[in-house]
């Protein structure tokens, strides 16, 4: 016998060894693949992103929480296949043009994913016109810029830029974060929100999308 | 042992509103309280200032000359604020912060480190992004030192800067600089090593703790130029106590001084 609530402590906690086993069984037990993620999984990594806003969990730990969760996922994806992944939407990640930073990005990106969002990292150093034929090609929902250079942030505008020009602006909700950014810099350059931290950027997308 | 005061820096809460004012005494004051904990550079960066970076460089500079004595260290990647800053700078040799082994920032700033005649700092990272390991640190360190010797700048005036990343999102991060550090001293014993301390504990609790162990392990693997708030009296403890621990200070003159200054807190 194992529960979801087992599960998600399992997450919770960053227990690799266990958590095989333990989504082994719900699946071995009948359960349903959606309940497996929705309460097990990601409830305990909802739980992790709450933590880790409130200073109760570091950087370390979630990082385990989520390679814990990545075990688990594994082995449930298989069987939801025909019917889709539920996901609250989809979020476009990089870092722009000359900026090498991925750390910033990665955590927002495993954040998200953690949240239910489904993540097409681009990766670091996108020019404007790849985030923008990448939109074409992706249809996201957010599209999510990190910098974390003062030399790099005015390359955000450029992108938002491009995408008025070519008439992609609006089929995306655009935000960005990094350390040199605030919100009064995304009110200057037009994106739709601005978050200072992993955990707010998933917050944010959810009331982008809501 | 060189120390670099780091907190003109726009991008800190309280610097932000008094450059914005030109409030030139609240800087002053700043500059000089650095120097008399112990700086010998005073760090100058104004890189948020996107829309006006080199116009506000310009009036930090002649504003904190204006006071201070100390010789500066012009913090930015831009050409053009770079460009300000060093010709304004005039008391002693200026430094500059920071060149990389990317091809287009070695190019825009070599020619101002060879026209100032600046100390150099230079950052690990190439177009390739930035290095995980010890070897891939070295590569880049290997590389800088050569095409800086180059083009004429002494070992002396170099101060490499081994790209410290966060221990939190990966366990050998701390080990790779340490690794690094030794054997850039083994090859190079006359170029200098420099590093920013808050980066290693980025995502952890307790921050300054590691960042004051982290200080420690890194001098005793021969670093000894830092970019950190003087200000911080326990930090700077843990500084002149470690020179000393590492035979570095003649009859612990320099630890005793600072004791006597107030400047040590045990």
């Amino acid at each position: 016998m194992a529960s979801y609530e087992d599960l998600a402590q399992c997450v919770i906690s960053g227990d690799r060894d266990k958590v095989k086993g333990i989504t082994t069984t719900l699946i071995d037990e009948g359960k349903d693949p959606l309940e497996i993620i929705n309460r097990g999984l990601i409830g305990g990594m909802a739980v992790v992103g709450a933590r880790f806003k409130n200073d109760e969990m570091f950087v370390p730990e979630v990082l385990m929480s989520a390679k814990t969760m990545g075990l688990g996922m594994e082995l449930v994806k298989p069987l939801i296949a025909d019917q889709g992944m539920p996901t609250s939407g989809k979020v476009l990640l990089g870092t722009v043009q000359g900026d090498m930073h991925d750390i910033g990005k990665n955590l927002v990106g495993m954040m998200l994913e953690s949240a239910g969002f489904s993540v097409i990292d681009i990766g670091i150093d996108i020019e404007p016109d790849k985030f923008a034929a990448a939109i074409k090609k992706e249809n996201p929902d957010i599209l999510a810029m990190s910098a974390l250079l003062t030399t790099t942030m005015m390359h955000m505008k450029d992108t938002i830029d491009l995408l008025k020009e070519q008439g992609l602006r609006n089929k995306v909700k655009v935000i960005i974060g990094g350390a040199p950014i605030s919100q009064e810099f995304a009110d200057n350059i037009g994106a739709d929100g601005f978050a200072p931290d992993a955990a707010s950027a998933a917050d944010l997308c959810k009331e982008l999308i809501a | 042992m060189l120390i670099v005061g780091e907190l003109i820096n726009t991008s800190r809460k309280a610097i932000k509103p008094a450059v914005e004012k030109r409030d030139a005494a609240f800087i002053q004051d700043l500059a000089q309280k650095q120097v008399d904990a112990g700086a010998d550079y005073v760090d100058v960066n104004c890189g948020t200032m996107v829309f006006n970076e080199p116009e506000t460089m310009a009036w930090l500079v002649e504003t904190i000359q204006a006071k201070v004595q100390a010789p500066l260290c012009i913090d930015s990647p831009n050409p053009q604020a770079v460009d300000v800053g060093l010709s304004l700078a005039k008391h002693g040799q200026p430094m500059l912060n920071s060149i990389t082994a990317e091809k287009q920032r070695f190019a825009d700033l070599l020619p101002l480190v060879v026209k100032y005649k600046t100390k150099i700092v230079g950052l690990c990272m190439d177009d390739s992004g930035m290095p995980e390991t010890a070897d891939d640190r070295l590569r880049i360190a290997r590389k800088l030192i050569q095409d800086l010797t180059a083009a004429g700048i002494p070992e002396d005036d170099i101060y490499l800067d081994p790209l410290v990343k966060p221990v939190s999102t990966g366990d050998r991060a701390g080990m790779e600089v340490l690794e690094t550090i030794a054997a850039i001293k083994d090859e190079h014993p006359s170029v200098h090593g420099i590093c920013g301390l808050s980066n290693i504990s980025y995502g952890l609790p307790n921050r300054k703790t590691l960042n004051q162990v982290f200080m420690i392990q890194t001098m005793t693997m021969g670093m000894d130029g830092y970019i950190l708030d003087p200000l911080d009296k326990t930090m700077m403890g843990f500084l002149y106590a470690s020179r000393a621990t590492l035979g570095q200070d003649e009859f612990c003159m320099k630890y005793l001084a600072a004791h006597r200054n107030g400047l040590y807190r045990g």
